[in-house]
């Protein structure tokens, strides 16, 4: 008996290795439903081959994965691939020997891997000087405007999103004239009201091209349009036109409740706000001041990329290029776009979805595609690479709460963040010199 | 002859001490000799590039005006919560002391809320003071009162600093308790037979009795309100509006795992384990000794 247990021991030891698929870690940072979705493309790709197997783990919000991920790092036990958000990108992009670039590691083990058929306003902000890709677009989105139909029609306003912050201001005041508590909320402040606004005005955020220059580049948000703006979103606090709500995007809460009729939020919140909201809703693009550009420029993209860490061997390498290939495809990228509302991150892709009649069916979902790319990207609106990024978002957050609560005027307020956000750049040099 | 009992073996004491030491050792020195060496270090953040600067990391420390702003915030949110955690315990103390009938139940009721995680206990004022879903914001409105802690800095505080103290309420109310069944009958019985009235029975009698006890808990209260509020915080305001709440060890936590600034993050604690020893020495030195009648 003993000895037959042993045997059948012995078979299964030596059986397992004919068995054995390569075996990768991928760390991201999707809960919720996003997160069920993560794990289905993930099975998908599992289950389109048998060869290789990804192992999608959920290791918390973006900042808990990013420092899950250095801290493998540190001590060897670093996932194949992780989800990165685009503020950590300088920090990733600093790494040198930690990164695989995602270029070469395509160039080596992909076999139909075409860097041009990615949008480049998409690859663009996650690529080298060359313009080639250092990591791997999974869900990137771009600030976009919601608002309320039943409540616009109530107040007598057209069936559209105010085109400018001008007439954001007067539809504002209409929804209060109609008894609206406030006119709009927004999610994101520092990314949609400084670090888009700059973009969509053609306006620098820093010196050396927003960074992409190196690591020398200073902050310069405190120019003329962004104190404009940020000056108006103080009056129109006290107003009420505007209702702050938090740093991230506590401001749904408004918009779902009807207490505010519009609200400037991530593309990605449309599943959230098409699964919550009890009214029906439309998707405009963001505002921009016609006083400070004839014809706006496009947004620029938030959310997260797969940065692929060193450390493994071929084989390891070999499953990620096969996963990022089956991430490429229109079909899986299709999907992922039409459920998410994450910008689609290949011309295929876009292609797919129209000829399957999705934005027709569902309007307003290709307004953060048209705002991406109507026009041709400035260096002002690429991106931004700046180091300490998370420290710089969180000074600005601070700064903003300052002219919201009425302790510090705009020019005061931006002033202050950016010797302080300087600060941390000067930091950051020190560090990665 | 001696009294004293002495171990013939010269091994089998330290043998007996070793695990309490090797705990010690492990969890405790060595975290915090890696983080004093740390403290003198400006690196990447995954290690790369590693420069030893000596005291660089402090001096920044100490020429920042939001660290100064966050030892204010500190100072300022662990005094609130010291005296309203205590102050509310006292009062339920001496009301509990006086119950007759029922005392039990009142007892257990009061003591429960130190049975909740820290974390739950966040949430739960999270939501109940959420400006946009929260049932007290909800009722203020009705007073005409628009309540955001998101805005607001002294709101912010207020929200901080109740869900902080409610907890440790439960804490201080047992020690309070304790104390006051300790002092003898015979006392406040005399002062009640030369005339003293109930309110001056408690402070010229029942107060100053208790008073090692109030040290012992100011200290605790403080230490608490130090390090073990983050849970709450982090659940509330994210030390925010613009640094309001944002606390010493809240500001280590961003520093250090958001911003991933680990010689900056070192320093800071550092200097927050430099406070705790002070306190711990300021618990054994003075309070231990002198407060006693």
């Amino acid at each position: 008996m003993k000895k037959t247990l042993i045997a059948a021991f012995i078979c299964s030891l030596s059986a397992t290795p004919a068995l054995a698929k390569t075996e990768i870690q991928f760390w991201h940072a999707m809960g919720g439903a996003l997160g069920e979705k993560v794990e289905d493309v993930v099975a998908g790709f599992n289950a389109s081959q048998n060869e290789y197997q990804v192992n999608a783990s959920y290791r918390g919000n973006y900042n808990d994965t990013m420092t899950a991920a250095i801290a493998a790092f540190r001590s060897n036990q670093q996932p194949a691939i992780v989800q990165v958000y685009e503020v950590g990108t300088a920090t990733m992009m600093a790494a040198e020997g930690a990164i695989y670039p995602t270029y070469q590691l395509m160039e080596e083990f992909s076999k139909g891997f075409d860097q041009s058929d990615y949008l480049s306003s998409v690859t663009g902000y996650y690529a080298d000087q060359n313009g080639n890709m250092l990591s791997m677009p999974f869900n990137s989105s771009t600030p976009v405007l919601y608002y309320n139909k039943g409540a616009f029609a109530k107040a007598g306003l057209p069936d559209r999103g105010p085109a400018t912050w001008a007439e954001m201001e007067e539809f504002g005041q209409k929804l209060l004239d109609a008894g609206y508590a406030c006119g709009f909320t927004t999610a994101w402040q520092s990314w949609i009201h400084l670090e888009n606004l700059s973009a969509r005005h053609n306006v620098p955020f820093a010196s050396k091209e927003n960074g992409f220059g190196g690591t020398d580049a200073e902050l310069q948000f405190n120019g003329p349009v962004q104190v404009a703006h940020i000056e108006k979103m103080g009056e129109w606090q006290k107003a009420g036109i505007f209702s702050y709500s938090g740093r991230t995007n506590e401001g749904s809460a408004k918009f779902y409740s009807e207490e505010c009729g519009m609200y400037t939020e991530s593309s990605a919140g449309y599943a959230g706000i098409n699964a919550n909201a009890q009214f029906e809703f439309g998707v405009s693009s963001l505002p921009y001041w016609d006083n400070a550009i004839e014809t706006p420029q496009n947004t620029i993209i938030g959310g997260a990329t797969l940065w692929t860490l060193r450390g493994h061997d071929d084989d390891a390498y070999r499953t990620v290029a096969a996963f990022y290939d089956y991430l490429s495809d229109p079909v899986v990228q299709a999907d992922w776009h039409q459920f998410t509302g994450y910008l689609p991150i290949t011309y295929s892709a876009i292609k797919l979805s129209e000829e399957q009649g999705f934005y027709e069916q569902n309007p307003g979902t290709d307004t953060s595609i048209k705002q991406m790319t109507s026009v041709e990207p400035t260096e002002n609106s690429t991106g931004l690479r700046l180091g300490n990024f998370p420290q710089i978002r969180g000074i600005i957050d601070e700064s903003l709460e300052s002219v919201w609560n009425g302790t510090a005027s705009a020019q005061e307020a931006l002033d202050r963040a950016v010797s302080r956000g300087n600060e941390q750049l000067r930091r950051f040099e020190r560090a990665n010199r | 002859m001696h009294d004293t009992v002495v171990f013939k073996n010269k091994i089998l004491p330290y043998f007996l001490l070793a695990p309490q030491l090797i705990i010690t050792l492990v969890f405790f020195i060595w975290p915090a000799g890696q983080a004093l060496y740390q403290s003198f270090l400006i690196e990447d953040a995954f290690g790369f590039s590693r420069e030893f600067v000596w005291f660089e990391n402090f001096v920044y420390l100490f020429q920042d005006p939001e660290y100064w702003n966050s030892m204010k915030v500190t100072f300022l949110f662990s005094a609130m919560v010291a005296v309203t955690a205590m102050g509310v315990a006292l009062l339920l103390a001496a009301m509990a002391d006086r119950v007759l009938k029922g005392a039990g139940t009142y007892k257990t009721l009061l003591i429960w809320p130190y049975a909740v995680a820290p974390v739950v206990a966040a949430v739960l004022w999270w939501l109940m003071f959420n400006p946009s879903i929260g049932i007290l914001p909800y009722w203020m409105k009705f007073v005409g009162h628009y309540w955001n802690h998101y805005v607001n800095a002294g709101e912010a505080m207020t929200v901080v600093v109740i869900a902080s103290a409610w907890k440790q309420i439960s804490y201080n109310f047992i020690f309070f308790l304790a104390g006051m069944q300790a002092i003898p009958k015979s006392l406040i019985e005399a002062a009640a037979i030369d005339g003293a009235s109930p309110f001056k029975r408690f402070w010229q009698i029942v107060f100053p009795l208790l008073s090692p006890t109030a040290f012992f808990l100011l200290v605790v209260n403080v230490v608490y309100a130090f390090f073990e509020t983050f849970g709450v915080i982090h659940a509330t305001t994210l030390g925010g509006p613009d640094n309001a709440t944002r606390t010493l060890v809240y500001k280590v936590y961003e520093d250090g795992f958001v911003g991933l600034d680990l010689g900056s993050s070192a320093a800071q604690s550092v200097i927050l384990m430099i406070l705790v020893i002070a306190l711990t020495v300021i618990q054994f030195r003075y309070v231990e000794r002198k407060v006693q009648y």
